[in-house]
């Protein structure tokens, strides 16, 4: 049973998103699984977090004790300052977002599709819908990079030929991180870059709704050194 | 000068009529004007339009939810209509899904802009969020140098309730990290600002004129919040 075998921990897929960051990116994550992008610490690269509330270069979660309760990240959580921190208002901050200075967001999303568009705001059945900052950043940084389960609870994909929800933003989703790999969206749709170890690309397409490409140079999934 | 300072919150929102439209900051919980919304809540004016970011969290505090629950909002203009979770029901999502109230749900940045916008006497402008979602359908959309934008309007406001970290006698405001949020361009967006200090009121002259975030020609009542107010 395919299903039973073991999967990528969320950590990981976090790590390989946040190993494709460059020196000096203004990165921007967003509630939930994303934050753990800012636990992997590549000491050759300078990031700049920036948080949608305003704050500009943020540290790492405040140890417990040290919170100062004014400062916190788009989740609520306490943050540690770092030298350099500067803070601006909610219009300035996503003026920040759309005058395009955010180099990557990195987002959770219920769907994707090959097109690279993303759903992640809404629920069926539900009138209203938590979109937050989700759809200024997706519109507006540079790329769009998805964490997320590769299926639903009950097993359904998430990564499809066409979303069902009501999508966040069309065609703007560059790189996804599922438990079961790293898919880059194309123009001809998800490329298979890398395949969680044990899973082979069959068994990945089988929870796939959209056609994966297999490349020649397929690899194993990259874990932090 | 005119006095500005009120003792109580009570008194600094006396005279908020029903229908009026208020703004309510906060993000995260910081910056979130909780003993003027708790007043507005003691007063009870009604059928009430709220702008926030979020239309109350999960948490026992006070926020605009505790004036949704109680019945006096009719419609909320807020980028979360639903909890960051949708999956979670909050009193306000019971409340819309009933249709007992009305809500637009409004792209964070597209809301702040709006805000802003109203204050700075634009007549509406053009972003690109939301562009190919149901949030634009029905709206202007133009294309300008290439890219495909939709027509936002200005939001204003009767009232707006503000949390700050510090004032003069004059109004003139400071804001403390992340406290600021949508604090400032509220502040600057409605007709009558009314404005809880966490810290103190100094005399005028006291604050950096290059270190105040918000001119006091925006404020028009202050309130210091007493030792047993509501602080976070």
């Amino acid at each position: 049973m395919a299903e039973e075998k073991p999967k990528l921990q969320r950590q990981a897929m976090c790590d390989r998103l946040a190993m494709e960051f460059q020196d000096d990116w203004i990165v921007n994550l967003g509630v939930g699984m994303p934050t753990l992008c800012s636990n992997y610490v590549d000491p050759n690269k300078d990031l700049i977090f920036h948080s949608e509330n305003g704050v500009i270069g943020y540290g790492p979660l405040a140890p417990a004790g040290e919170e100062d309760k004014h400062l916190v990240n788009a989740g609520g959580q306490n943050v540690v300052p770092v030298p350099g921190m500067a803070i601006v208002h909610h219009a300035d901050s996503f003026a920040l977002i759309r005058g395009g200075m955010v180099d990557v967001t990195v987002m959770g999303a219920y769907e994707v599709a090959e097109n690279g568009d993303f759903a992640n705001w809404r629920i069926p059945n539900r009138k209203g819908g938590g979109i937050g900052g989700a759809m200024d950043l997706a519109a507006c940084a540079k790329q769009v990079f998805i964490a997320m389960e590769h299926t639903t609870r009950d097993g359904k994909p998430r990564m499809l030929k066409r979303c069902a929800l009501p999508i966040t933003a069309p065609g703007v989703v560059t790189l996804v991180a599922t438990d079961l790999g790293l898919f880059k969206v194309t123009a001809e749709g998800f490329e298979l870059r890398e395949h969680a170890p044990g899973w082979n690309p069959e068994e990945i397409q089988e929870l796939t709704e959209a056609d994966l490409l297999i490349p020649s140079d397929l690899k194993e999934f990259r874990f932090r050194d | 000068m005119k006095n500005k300072i009120f003792q109580t919150f009570d008194e600094a929102l006396a005279d908020v009529p029903d229908g009026s439209t208020f703004m309510s900051p906060g993000f995260s919980g910081v910056g979130v004007p909780r003993n003027l919304l708790a007043a507005l809540h003691r007063q009870g004016a009604k059928n009430l339009t709220g702008i926030s970011n979020n239309c109350g969290s999960l948490d026992e505090k006070v926020d605009v939810g505790t004036l949704i629950e109680a019945g006096q909002v009719k419609k909320m203009y807020a980028a979360f209509t639903s909890p960051t979770h949708p999956s979670q029901i909050s009193p306000f999502v019971r409340m819309f899904n009933e249709g007992t109230i009305d809500a637009e749900t409004v792209p964070q940045g597209t809301l702040a802009e709006r805000i802003r916008a109203a204050a700075s006497g634009i007549g509406a402008f053009y972003t690109p969020a939301s562009v190919g979602t149901e949030l634009a359908e029905g709206k202007e959309h133009r294309e300008i140098n290439g890219r495909t934008y939709v027509l936002e309007y200005p939001l204003h406001a009767d009232y707006a309730l503000i949390r700050a970290w510090r004032a003069d006698e004059f109004g003139n405001l400071q804001f403390r990290l992340a406290q600021r949020n949508f604090n400032p361009i509220m502040a600057m967006a409605a007709r009558i600002t009314v404005v809880e200090i966490e810290d103190e009121i100094v005399p005028v002259g006291e604050l950096d004129p290059d270190k105040i975030h918000v001119p006091g020609v925006y404020v028009n009542r202050l309130v210091k919040i007493p030792a047993d107010g509501i602080f976070d």
